[in-house]
C-alpha cells in the first residue's frame, strides 16, 4: 500500500470539503473494498477521508412510507435490523448474504453503492425498489444513478448520506453464487410496486446491473412465476468469462427470477 | 504518522503509526500479539479474524487508524496466561479441531462472534454457514464444526464469554 494523509471529519460537511481540497482524495467508511485494492496497488490516493466516526450516518428508520438507511450503515446492521424486517424483509436477507460474517460487519451500503462493483448485490435491490440516493448535494434516482461498471452518478466531492427505499408490496432477492469467489454470479431482485413490478440484475450485465423489461411487462399483468414461460433472456450485453458464458447467465437469469417470483409470492 | 489509541485485550495502548498500518499488522509487529495470523491476506481466508468492539472483523482489511477509540479483542484475550483455556479453545483441543493450526485463532474468534450472536445450540448447517470467511486446508472441516458445536454448548456454562 502507498502512503497516504489520514483525515477524520466530525460531519459530512467536513467531509465534503476535505474532498474539495484535496484532489484525488477517497472516502472511507468500512473499507473492505478500498483497503483490497490499496494493497493491490490498483488505487493510490494521496488522502483518504474517513467517514466512520460521523455520528448519525448509519442511521436506519422509517420516514413516512420509505425506509432510510444511512450511508455508513452496516451489512450487519441492515441484515438484523428490525425495522428493514419488517419493511422489506427482502432487502434484509440481501445484506445477510453480502461476503462472509467479518465482511458484513464492516462493509457499508452507502461504500457498496459508490463503487458499483457489477457483482455487488446491493445495486439490484437499488434499481428494483426504485430507491433514491440522497448526497449532500441531491437526490438521484436509482436509474440516474448507475452508469455502469464502477461509474456512477456521483461528482468527485458529493458523498451518499443516505439511501431511502419505497415499500413495495412483495420483493425477493435471489442469488446465484460463484462457487469459488461467493459473489453473485447472478443476482435477481423483483420487486412488486404499488404501480409496476420490477426485475433487476447483477452479475450478469456487462455494463452492470439493469432490468429486464420483458419480465417486468409480463409480470405487471400478473405476478406469478408462470408468466414467464417463454420470455428468453438474450445474451447480448451479459458477461462471458470463466465462470460461466453469457448464455449461461441469460439462463441463470430466467430460473432466478422464476424463483424471486416465487419466493415473494411465498411471503404472504 | 497518526497517533492513536485502542484498548487491546483489556489494555489502553497508545502508538504513533503510520495511517496505512494495518489492524493486524499493528497487532502483530508493535505489540508483538502474533497469534493473529496472515494467511491469504485478502480478507478471504479468516486467519487474521479479531473482535472490534466485540464483533468479528478481518484485521488484515482493517486499517489501525480505523480502529482508534476502539476496542480490539485478540486470541490472546481469550484466557490468561497459564489460566485454564477458553472453552472454544479447549473444544478445539478436545475434538481435534486443527491440524496444522495456522486458521485456528481465526476460526475461534470467529467461532465465539458466532456464539454471542447465535447462542450455544448451533446446528451444523448454521456453523458450516457461518464459516464462509475461515478457510482450513488441513482439517476438512469436520472436527472444526464439532468443535465450534461443543464449544458453545461449553461457553454456557463458563464464566469466560
Amino acid at each position: 500500500m502507498y502512503e497516504f494523509k489520514y483525515h477524520r471529519p466530525g460531519t459530512v460537511r467536513q467531509a465534503a470539503n476535505l474532498l474539495v481540497k484535496n484532489e484525488d482524495a477517497k472516502l472511507i467508511a468500512g473499507g473492505h473494498t478500498l483497503v483490497p485494492v490499496m494493497k493491490q496497488r490498483l488505487a493510490s490516493p494521496p488522502h483518504l477521508v474517513d467517514l466512520s466516526h460521523i455520528e448519525g450516518l448509519d442511521t436506519i428508520e422509517m420516514k413516512g412510507r420509505s425506509l432510510v438507511i444511512g450511508a455508513t450503515a452496516k451489512h450487519a446492521e441492515v441484515a438484523n435490523s428490525a425495522v428493514v424486517g419488517e419493511a422489506i424483509p427482502a432487502l434484509a436477507e440481501l445484506a445477510g448474504l453480502i461476503g462472509d460474517p467479518a465482511v458484513r460487519h464492516r462493509g457499508t451500503i452507502g461504500g457498496s453503492l459508490a463503487n458499483n462493483d457489477p457483482t455487488a448485490d446491493y445495486p439490484a435491490a437499488v434499481l428494483a425498489l426504485g430507491a433514491t440516493i440522497v448526497t449532500n448535494k441531491r437526490r438521484l434516482k436509482a436509474e440516474e444513478y448507475f452508469q455502469g461498471l464502477f461509474s456512477t452518478a456521483l461528482e468527485a466531492d458529493e458523498i451518499i448520506t443516505k439511501v431511502m427505499f419505497p415499500v413495495p408490496k412483495k420483493a425477493a432477492y435471489v442469488k446465484f453464487r460463484n462457487q469459488a469467489s461467493r459473489y453473485a454470479l447472478v443476482g435477481v431482485f423483483v420487486a412488486k410496486r404499488p404501480s409496476d413490478v420490477r426485475v433487476a440484475v447483477t452479475g450478469a450485465g456487462s455494463d452492470g446491473v439493469f432490468r429486464v423489461t420483458a419480465f417486468e411487462d409480463a409480470l405487471k399483468k400478473r405476478f406469478s412465476h408462470k408468466v414467464l414461460d417463454g420470455i428468453a433472456v438474450s445474451a447480448d450485453g451479459l458477461n462471458s468469462d470463466l465462470h460461466g458464458s453469457a448464455e449461461y447467465r441469460a439462463h441463470l437469469i430466467g430460473v432466478l427470477t422464476r424463483r424471486a417470483v416465487e419466493a415473494a409470492n411465498a411471503k404472504d | 504518522m497518526a497517533k492513536i489509541s485502542m484498548i487491546v485485550n483489556g489494555n489502553p495502548v497508545n502508538a504513533n503509526v503510520d495511517p496505512r498500518t494495518l489492524l493486524v499488522q499493528f497487532l502483530r509487529e508493535n505489540l508483538r500479539l502474533t497469534g493473529t495470523h496472515v494467511g491469504c491476506d485478502t480478507s478471504q481466508c479468516g486467519a487474521c479474524v479479531v473482535h472490534l468492539d466485540g464483533r468479528a472483523v478481518k484485521s488484515c482489511t482493517t486499517l489501525a487508524v480505523m480502529a482508534d477509540g476502539h476496542e480490539v479483542k485478540t486470541i490472546e484475550g481469550l484466557a490468561a496466561d497459564g489460566a485454564p483455556l477458553h472453552p472454544m479453545q479447549e473444544a478445539f483441543r478436545e475434538h481435534h479441531g486443527l491440524q496444522c493450526g495456522f486458521c485456528t485463532p481465526g476460526m475461534i474468534m470467529t467461532a465465539v462472534d458466532l456464539v454471542h450472536r447465535k447462542g450455544h445450540e448451533l446446528s451444523d448447517e448454521v456453523i458450516r454457514e457461518e464459516l464462509e470467511g475461515n478457510l482450513c486446508r488441513c482439517t476438512g472441516y469436520q472436527n472444526i464444526v464439532a468443535s465450534i458445536a461443543a464449544g458453545a454448548k461449553a461457553m454456557a456454562k463458563s464464566d469466560l464469554a
